[in-house]
């Protein structure tokens, strides 16, 4: 019986094995396809004239977005699927670029390297030509010295950690952590916010450690001194009253959240229930605490943050975009969102400057990027209102952390 | 006559695994060579490998063995963390990088195999779920301390430390090798198809020549019956100890195949947690308990399903699971089986009338 | 003064992973099977009383009555479709069905209610207790949850040993085959097991997530294996056990966080761990297993 079991067994995967390898161009395109109907089903009429632009056309750009839509980090990689579809909706309604419409697909990389590469190459099985991603840090590495190697133009919109842009052919729209864990200790020094710090991270996290260890070491230079570095883990991220009871026996005036908001909103819930009231600052991974359905906005009266986006901005833009956002997918945006948002323009820009069309080869396609990426400035979701937002030959954003804290439920601008 | 007949069946059966790897590799060589197979699918290989190879080995401990060890990622993060670090360290010293490569892999498999005899001499006591739930424990052990674990190197040699970077003290010009969560990073991608089957072979030889020799059959014995083993005079703790270390040590290679194919290597809940040594054991059970040849089926296929399903889109990892139940009840519920095999004795009997006609 | 408030951090923590824990080891002491889709029934507690409290604005009562219910049918919808079938197969088939049916749940979940973090309303109005000046602050969830899980402890005992039901699950758990001999419908007692563990779940999910008041799909599966964990600390299968393991175990962790070190204070919890069931292999309170021979 067994082995009439593992002989059927044996046959399902030399069948599926010949489907995949046989037919897997048929294979590809019928998960593309799958992909196109399901974007054009959320892109309602943009999509449509996708459609029909490149029947017109005959080419379209390919551009691909990764990132966890599954697993506990869902929350970014579903965030960066819509904002780029927001971006690529609203460029294919205007024209395209240079004239092109943008095919779009998004790929689940359940923020881990080995998934991450299977999400990268069913990609390229597509056919994808620019990369908007990937959405976490550790993947993010992973990938970047696979588009360095297939000659793809990589541009992740909140890849954070310093490795992450190493290779020349990736850019980044978000901060770099060493940039946000300086900036934060300048700024808490040289406002004088506080000289006792406790500082809680995350050290199963690359971004929260990464951020924290440049805190460290900027504070030394500050005259601050870190009274308690406590950590957890992503196993362990439910209870923090041992941290905030440790912060507060050691006189900590401020306490310094290099995490996500998920986190933190527990954080100030819980220092609230224990009484402790200490001034919070935290990084661009805060942003979003104010939109956490439910969430009493009085807990985080007071906290400070260094944040790029606001969801609740009035410029045009950032209404613009909240509004759609909050029309196709009912939620209201994260930074993850407007960093991919903002991903996609780049890729706009530095196309049109670069003169680049959809029938050029890959490789053609991201060396001119590269090379345009530099030259460009584009209005963007996340750079200060009014300012508008380079890059470095290096891959970095050109923008300076700015600080906000939270009056009345919303952000207000500091100096 | 008869003990030679049963000898020539089990190799038979052997010869009938190693077949199976033997042909899907030169099968899928042949589409690479000639451009029939999708990127996607090229990118799987070497992660199939490296599943083949955790769940042949944890059979061992589970099938061969008849212990529920939940903590078989634990062991592959310790071998992939060692094999990483000696390429890391040695890649520029040895030059050649498939020598660096083998030899990572005997570190790395040496590594998992000393974790194995620390576990496995005070565990291998407890029974059933105890000793499930004390291995579960060891693989977040290991987890957790490399994920607080950095490792530097300047002139004065290996520094180490399980709080933060700096606390390394790395003179100037010193190198971090691996830096907490952000675990080592800038690491060759040697691995390839060609030497995942290898190791595939390896391992599949060991483990069948294990479980057909001496030391298999007592430690067949005493899974069946640990008191009448025990009173033939077995010694229950050497035998389950022996085949735990050699289980750990091939999940170890495993683990230095798995680092190999990645220039990053983190230890996450994902790829090192719990939920990877359940997925292992998913393979194992899916591929009949104690049958290694559905283990090297059940995790082939296992590995590629997610990816299929990638067309799925937002439903994907929910279908897994539906596929996940709907396999575990045709597959083990009773009733079912007692249906099949109803059936199946009609098909014979069908064919046998056919014969006689 | 700074030691007796880590303790009580602790408790408080402890006491949910006990509340948690009861479910499990019920399910395991009558069932016999490890139900790793527990934590994700707690996640759907949660959601409906999200959904019930924070969305429709009913009062809470009403929203706990509310996930009792949604999990006790789902509790036993899940029993029939995924355990039933495989009743009296290898118990490590169930296993994986089980963890079939967590990812379901959760995947479910993120289909339906998204990725995004949703902040819990607590149920719990009853005000902090505030002690020696301020210093020591036992929250009223804390309070709730440790009379919860020993009213819940005290009702479970009395209920398999004064019921016939609970004679019945004792049956069940001591000799299955025995049992249908005896005239228990065993299909019956497990399912209610089921039943029960399930409005225990649903109960833990509500006051889990009013002691931390983030839900997410996610949000049971951590939580639902360190109450596994308890569980076996104190001895599977064991009532008073599960409660010990619980608030041993947040204890345990608090202690190793604030004193020894916060990034590997989960190596330190499962090392204790280890080291208990070394000293006794079954758990503080569990029974000492003879074999047959």
């Amino acid at each position: 019986m067994k082995k009439v079991f593992a002989l059927g067994l044996a046959a399902a995967m030399a069948v599926s094995m010949t489907a995949c390898g046989g037919s897997s161009s048929e294979e590809t395109t019928a998960a593309a396809g799958a992909g196109d109907t399901e974007a054009a089903a959320d892109a309602g009429e943009a999509a449509g004239d996708a459609e029909g632009g490149e029947a017109a056309d005959g080419a379209a750009f390919k551009i691909g977005a990764m990132g966890p839509s599954t697993g506990s980090a869902a929350v970014y990689g579903i965030a960066v699927q819509n904002g780029a579809q927001i971006a690529i909706d609203e460029i294919n309604a205007a024209g395209g670029i240079n004239g092109y419409q943008i095919e779009y697909q998004f790929q689940d990389d359940e923020n881990d390297s080995e998934k991450a590469l299977n999400a990268y190459n069913a990609l390229k099985d597509w056919g994808m030509q620019i990369l908007v991603g990937t959405t976490t840090s550790t993947p993010c590495i992973e990938i970047a010295g696979q588009t360095s190697a297939d000659g793809i133009f990589q541009i992740t919109p909140s890849g954070s950690a310093v490795e992450c842009t190493a290779q020349p052919n990736v850019f980044r729209v978000c901060f770099s952590d060493p940039a946000q864990g300086a900036a934060s200790a300048q700024y808490i020094g040289e406002h004088g916010l506080a000289s006792k710090v406790a500082v809680i991270y995350d050290s199963s996290s690359v971004y929260s450690s990464g951020i924290y260890e440049q805190f460290a070491a900027e504070a030394a230079n500050q005259g601050i001194e870190i009274v308690a570095a406590e950590a957890f883990t992503a196993d362990s991220a439910t209870d923090f009253n041992t941290q905030l009871q440790k912060a507060k026996d050691n006189g900590a005036e401020l306490v310094f959240l290099p995490i996500y908001y998920t986190e933190a909103s527990l954080i100030l819930s819980q220092a609230d229930a224990m009484g402790f009231a200490p001034q919070f600052f935290g990084c661009d991974g805060m942003d979003g605490i104010l939109q956490v359905e439910n969430f009493d906005t009085s807990l985080a009266e007071g906290l400070m943050l260094l944040t790029p986006f606001a969801a609740d901005a009035t410029d045009d833009m950032t209404v613009n975009f909240v509004t759609q956002y909050q029309d196709k997918f009912g939620e209201t945006p994260i930074q993850f969102a407007a960093d991919a948002y903002d991903a996609v323009y780049a890729v706009k820009a530095a196309a049109e400057a670069g003169n680049v069309t959809p029938d050029m080869a890959t490789e053609d396609i991201c060396n001119a990027l590269v090379e345009a990426m530099p030259t460009i400035s584009i209005d963007a979701l996340t750079s200060i209102v009014g300012e508008q937002m380079t890059w470095t030959a290096e891959g970095e954003p050109n923008k300076a952390p700015k600080a906000v804290m939270i009056q009345d439920g919303a952000y207000t601008a500091m100096d | 006559m008869k003990g030679k007949k049963l000898l020539n069946k089990t190799w038979k059966e052997n010869a009938v695994t190693y077949g199976i790897v033997i042909i899907a590799y030169i099968i899928i060589q042949i589409m690479v060579q000639t451009g029939n197979i999708s990127s996607l699918m090229k990118g799987l290989l070497v992660p199939v490998c490296v599943y083949v190879i955790m769940a042949v080995s944890l059979n061992l401990v589970v099938g061969i063995s008849g212990e529920l060890s939940l903590g078989h990622a634990g062991f592959m993060c310790a071998g992939a963390f060692s094999g990483a670090l000696f390429t890391k360290c040695m890649a520029d010293t040895i030059g050649n990088p498939v020598v660096c490569f083998a030899i990572a892999v005997v570190v790395g498999a040496a590594t998992a195999a000393v974790f194995g005899i620390l576990i496995g001499v005070p565990v291998l006591r407890l029974q059933g779920d105890y000793l499930a739930i004390v291995t579960l424990a060891f693989g977040e052990i290991i987890k957790n301390i490399v994920n607080a674990l950095f490792i530097g190197r300047d002139e004065n040699g290996l520094h180490f430390s399980l709080k933060s970077a700096m606390d390394l003290n790395l003179a100037d010009g010193g190198e971090v090798l691996i830096k907490g969560p952000q675990g080592i990073t800038g690491n060759p991608r040697v691995a390839s198809f060609t030497i995942g089957v290898i190791l595939i072979l390896i391992t599949l030889f060991i483990v069948q020549n294990v479980i057909n020799s001496r030391t298999g059959r007592a430690v067949m014995a005493i899974r069946d019956n640990r008191i009448a083993a025990q009173s033939v005079g077995l010694s229950v703790t050497k035998y389950k100890l022996m085949a735990f270390t050699i289980s750990a040590a091939l999940a170890g290679v495993g683990g230095v195949l798995y680092a190999h194919n990645l220039t990053t290597l983190t230890a996450l809940p994902k790829n090192f947690g719990y939920n990877q040594s359940i997925m292992i054991l998913v393979f194992v059970v899916l591929g009949g308990i104690g049958n290694i040849r559905g283990s090297v089926i059940a995790a082939a296929i296992l590995t590629v399903l997610p990816e299929l399903l990638r067309g799925m889109n937002d439903y994907r990892m929910l279908i897994y699971a539906i596929v996940l139940i709907v396999i575990m009840i045709f597959n083990s519920a009773p009733a079912i089986i007692g249906y099949r095999e109803r059936f199946m004795e009609r098909f014979k009997n069908k064919s046998k009338t056919k014969e006689a006609l | 003064m700074s030691f007796i408030s880590y303790l009580v951090n602790g408790i408080s923590l402890g006491s949910v992973y006990a509340l948690i824990a009861l479910g499990y080891t019920m399910v395991y002491g009558i069932a016999k099977m490890l139900n790793f889709a527990h934590g994700d029934i707690i996640m759907v507690g949660g959601y409906t009383v999200f959904i019930a409290c924070s969305t429709a604005g009913l009062p809470p009562v009403v929203g706990v009555l509310l996930a009792v219910i949604v999990c006790t049918v789902l509790g036993v919808t899940v029993e029939f479709v995924a355990y039933r079938p495989l009743r009296g197969a290898s118990p490590l088939a169930v296993l994986i069905t089980a963890i079939g049916v967590s990812y379901f749940l959760q995947n479910m979940a993120l289909l339906l209610f998204g990725a995004n973090t949703k902040s819990f309303t607590s149920v719990v109005s009853i005000p902090s207790l505030q002690l020696a000046d301020g210093q020591l602050n036992i929250s009223g969830e804390t309070m709730v949850t440790v009379a919860a899980c020993i009213i819940i402890m005290i009702g479970l005992l009395a209920f398999i040993n004064r019921t016939k039901a609970g004679q019945a699950m004792l049956a069940v758990s001591e000799d299955r085959d025995a049992a249908i001999l005896m005239g228990v419908n065993v299909n019956g007692t497990i399912a209610l097991t089921f039943a029960i563990g399930s409005a225990l779940a649903a109960v833990a999910g509500v006051l889990l997530c009013s002691a931390y008041p983030s839900l997410t799909p996610y949000t049971g599966a951590m939580p639902g294996i360190k109450a596994f964990v308890a569980a076996v600390f104190g001895g599977i299968g064991s009532i008073p056990g599960a409660f010990i393991g619980g608030i041993l175990l947040g204890i345990i962790e608090s202690l190793s966080k604030a004193y020894i070190s916060s990034q590997l204070s989960d190596a330190i919890v499962f090392s204790v761990l280890i080291i208990v069931l070394l000293v006794r292999p079954t758990g503080i309170m569990g029974r000492k297993i003879s074999e047959k021979v």
